[in-house]
């Protein structure tokens, strides 16, 4: 098994000729390059998954604060909503909000979680996933299998566009995360190979140009809630790739647009805390209350 | 690059380029002393000058000094930790040429006076790459088993250096060179598939012309 990682459509192309999944052929080719097993390797997996596991459970708490103050507790809040029948777009959106909140809260709070692909965009992958395997009762070695479906897109992204804010903004970042949760989602509920494709497409589509502005340069406003909507992104590009809707602009050249934006994109809006809401007036205020 | 670079590392928050990058970068520069670090200077540049106190860049570097992996948790204490084991530890924000956005140069000084320079910049989920040491340019990420010679610029270093390699079995996949001027002192970093002995190293300084050998790992 030879893989690339120049393009999603490679991918594609390859599970269809194999008649396996995209997970399983990214699995089958790591294992080969990465010199061991596909038991080994599905299991380093399967460790990180439970390093998500615990990151939720974790940020959950209703006391936790970070260290500036900004963040905490959210988590917390919108779980209470859920568990009350308060919030208005069912259980399964609820609790995936929630999720996002708790993992992105936890790694503000210096608490330990899995990158995926960056930690500013740690929330996403975790809440798509742990919700819908929860409320759909999904099998979690089908869940750990789709976190390869995932990491093979995000490779595909860092080789051809970024997936750092410091480079391309927070549409390398939670952009290629909601993209990452989409394509893992996708195939997990059954959408065929050509629809994981589309649900990347159309997941960076809705998210191109968003910039990197964090006030006072934390990951915190307006990271955290920026992870609930890359998982709400996630859900709506799944359901409209697996309804059969395609993208008119091809995911590569959705994925080459993303770079070119990113290139364009001033560096004062590209996580240096210089531009965007992090130069609003209560931004700045708040930079002040923190540093002094 | 892999998955586990993509859907990974795990690590302590908040900011992969700022925490885990960062403290990788710390770690690399602690690997080149030989003695116990008595001072630490760390220059910053770029969104690491501009928000490292609010990420714990700093943190996060002084914690990869002490030679902490980016999820070990005590990374959050860590500047209470440098100043217990008597460490001083100074932090500077400054330009560095031509440097990525998010860039550190650790100078370290050592209780009987080694001194080491590195220069590493933190590129994204994480990973790093290591562009200048002591002054002299290298490119590495530190992913595999990488091999720092500093030797002299002698013809036929190269080739006996990199024969002993090859009869140890190790693939390269990764070499550079660079010099200071003909003749003079150079630095050749080689990265391996494979695992590499440290005890190795010891038999590439009996070499001619053969200054001194650093093998780096981040992890």
């Amino acid at each position: 098994m030879k893989l690339q990682y120049k393009s999603v459509e490679e991918l594609v192309e390859a599970a269809i000729r194999s008649g396996k999944k995209i997970s399983e052929i990214v699995l089958c080719e790591q294992a080969e390059s990465l010199d061991k097993s596909e038991v080994e390797v599905y299991e380093t997996m399967a460790a990180s998954f439970q390093v998500m596991k615990r990151s939720v459970v974790e940020g959950m708490d209703e006391n936790l604060r970070s260290a500036s103050g900004l963040s905490g507790g959210a988590a917390a809040k919108m779980r209470k909503a859920v568990e009350e029948g308060r919030n208005h777009f069912g259980s399964l959106f609820g609790s995936a909000m929630s999720m996002a909140l708790a993992v992105s809260e936890y790694n503000s709070c210096m608490g330990q979680i899995v990158a995926a692909p960056t930690a500013g965009s740690c929330g996403i992958l975790p809440a798509a996933l742990i919700s819908v395997m929860t409320e759909k009762q999904i099998p979690e070695r089908d869940i750990v299998m789709s976190l390869f479906t995932a990491a093979g897109v995000g490779m595909v992204i860092a080789k051809n566009a970024s997936i750092s804010g410091a480079e391309g903004g927070c549409q390398a970042e939670c952009g290629s995360a909601s993209a990452m949760a989409a394509c893992a989602l996708t195939e997990v509920l059954g959408g065929t190979p050509h629809m994981v494709c589309t649900s990347c497409a159309i997941a960076l589509k809705n998210i191109l140009g968003l910039v990197c502005d964090p006030v006072a340069g934390l990951v915190e406003v307006p990271c955290i809630k920026r992870n609930a909507m890359g998982v709400a992104n996630a859900f709506t590009a799944c359901e409209l790739a697996c309804a059969g809707i395609t993208s008119a602009i091809p995911t590569e050249e959705v994925i080459l647009a993303m770079k070119r934006i990113g290139d364009q994109m001033s560096s004062t809006l590209k996580e240096t805390a210089e531009g965007g809401l992090a130069a609003t007036p209560t931004g700045c205020r708040l930079c002040r209350q923190i540093f002094g | 690059m892999n998955v586990f670079d993509i859907v990974g590392p795990i690590m302590i928050g908040p900011s992969s380029s700022h925490t885990a990058g960062a403290a990788r970068i710390g770690k690399m520069a602690a690997l080149l002393m030989k003695e116990p670090i008595a001072k630490a200077e760390i220059l910053l540049h770029g969104s690491f000058a501009k928000t490292y106190r609010g990420h714990g860049t700093d943190k996060a570097l002084v914690g990869g000094i002490l030679k902490m992996n980016p999820w070990d948790t005590r990374i959050r204490e860590s500047l209470a930790l440098a100043r217990q084991r008597g460490m001083e530890v100074i932090f500077k924000t400054g330009e560095i040429e031509n440097a990525h956005p998010n860039t550190a140069r650790i100078t370290l000084t050592g209780i009987h006076g080694q001194t080491a320079e590195l220069t590493g910049s933190s590129v994204g989920g994480g990973n790093i790459v290591v562009t200048e040491i002591d002054g002299m340019e290298v490119y590495f990420t530190g992913q595999n088993p990488t091999l720092i010679v500093l030797h002299q610029d002698i013809p036929g270093v190269i080739a006996q250096v990199t024969t002993f390699v090859s009869k140890q079995r190790a693939n390269i996949c990764n070499f550079r060179l660079n010099r200071k001027e003909k003749g003079g002192l150079a630095i050749m970093s080689i990265e391996m598939d494979n695992p590499f002995a440290e005890s190795l190293l010891s038999q590439i300084e009996t070499l001619p012309y053969i200054i001194h050998t650093i093998l780096l790992r981040v992890e």
